[in-house]
């Protein structure tokens, strides 16, 4: 009978030494949308895909990790024809470079419902350390996290040459997401 | 000879500038290929000018219901006068039209109107992917019309004034004797 104890605790704590658990994502109810000035009028365009690998533990947030990898080919304005143009050279260049991707260095909790996230952020082959702050909330069974990070277009070369004029385009560009996690 | 107000011949001149530049802008940066920057300029320039306009044409209106304008001098023959006023409406039709179909268009295609990149338009419509080319298609007709309108109008005041020899035209000219 001991033994069943023992194995039992043993058991219970190996199971809270395990780290962070990968998280199934509802890919329904996530997103990642941007919003951006042009000429002072605020666009939203979204990417229709993309994939992540989120490795989270509520209790300890330390140990998570987070990886986004976006095909730009999902960009989606609204408009056939400026969808086809972000893909070009001077904006994306999606030839050479078909997809963004983001990936955790550190993750430390900031209070209860925020976390302070410090990653990479891959664009265009171009990587810029970035920060970030990440809100958490529990709806029932589900778990979602939401922040926005913004940008500035231009360390990415993202709108070159004739399109690098903020005045046109303005050069912070928003980028909002939402994942949400099934239980 | 009775001449219009000075503010209905200001409103007049001022706003058929503005029309003129509107059509302009409207015809060339259709005309560009692809998207550059100058196009989404004259595209933002082509806004300004349709908000300023329908702004203008509003108080226009107003003005023309309150203030009476100026009887003709010499009676024209019934046609003249029924087609004088016809035009006259469907210019007024014209200039609310264009300036509302081009709005509802531009926030169909997900674009709110940023007047003068300073105050931001109500966004009266949701992004519309039906009623988006049906506005555009819209829109590019009813200029078309107008520029009808516009050719009548314009030869019409030149035949009063050059063949006619009376003082319609005149009518609508600033004084010059202050």
């Amino acid at each position: 009978m001991y033994l069943f104890r023992f194995l039992f605790l043993f058991g219970f704590i190996i199971s809270n030494l395990v780290y962070a658990t990968p998280l199934k994502i509802d890919s329904t109810k996530s997103n990642i949308t941007i919003t951006f000035k042009q000429m002072g009028v605020p666009i939203d365009a979204k990417f229709t895909q993309f994939s992540s690998k989120i490795n989270f533990d509520k209790n300890t947030p330390n140990t998570s990790t987070a990886q986004i990898d976006i095909p730009i080919a999902s960009f989606d304005l609204g408009d056939k024809q400026y969808n086809q143009e972000v893909l070009k050279k001077e904006w994306f260049n999606a030839a050479q470079f078909p997809r963004a991707s983001f990936t955790s260095n550190k993750i430390k909790s900031r209070n209860a419902t925020q976390l302070d996230v410090d990653g990479t952020l891959t664009i265009k082959g171009k990587s810029q350390a970035i920060h970030f702050v990440l809100n958490t909330k529990t709806i029932g069974k589900q778990q979602i996290f939401e922040g926005t990070l913004p940008i500035k277009r231009l360390h990415y070369r993202i709108g070159e040459g004739e399109w690098a004029d903020t005045s046109i385009l303005a050069d912070e560009v928003f980028i909002k997401f939402q994942f949400t996690a099934l239980p | 000879m009775k001449r219009y107000s000075t503010t209905a011949i200001l409103l007049h001149w001022l706003m058929s500038l503005l029309i003129i530049a509107a059509f302009i802008l409207g015809t060339i940066m259709t005309d560009i290929p692809g998207i550059t920057p100058t196009k989404l300029q004259y595209y933002a320039w082509h806004k300004w000018l349709g908000v300023t306009i329908l702004g203008l044409v509003a108080f226009r209106l107003i003005w023309r219901l309150t203030h009476p304008i100026p009887t003709y001098t010499k009676p024209l023959p019934l046609w003249q006068e029924r087609a004088a006023h016809t035009l006259h409406i469907s210019l007024y039709v014209f200039m609310f039209a264009l300036p509302l179909t081009g709005y509802f268009y531009s926030l169909a295609a997900g674009i709110p109107v940023v007047y003068l990149n300073l105050l931001q338009l109500p966004v009266l419509i949701a992004p519309n992917a039906t009623l988006k080319p049906i506005l555009k298609e819209i829109h590019e007709i009813l200029s078309n019309g107008l520029l009808i309108a516009f050719v009548l109008h314009a030869a019409a005041a030149l035949k009063h004034h050059f063949i006619d020899k009376d003082d319609i035209l005149k009518r609508m000219l600033p004084s010059t004797k202050e």
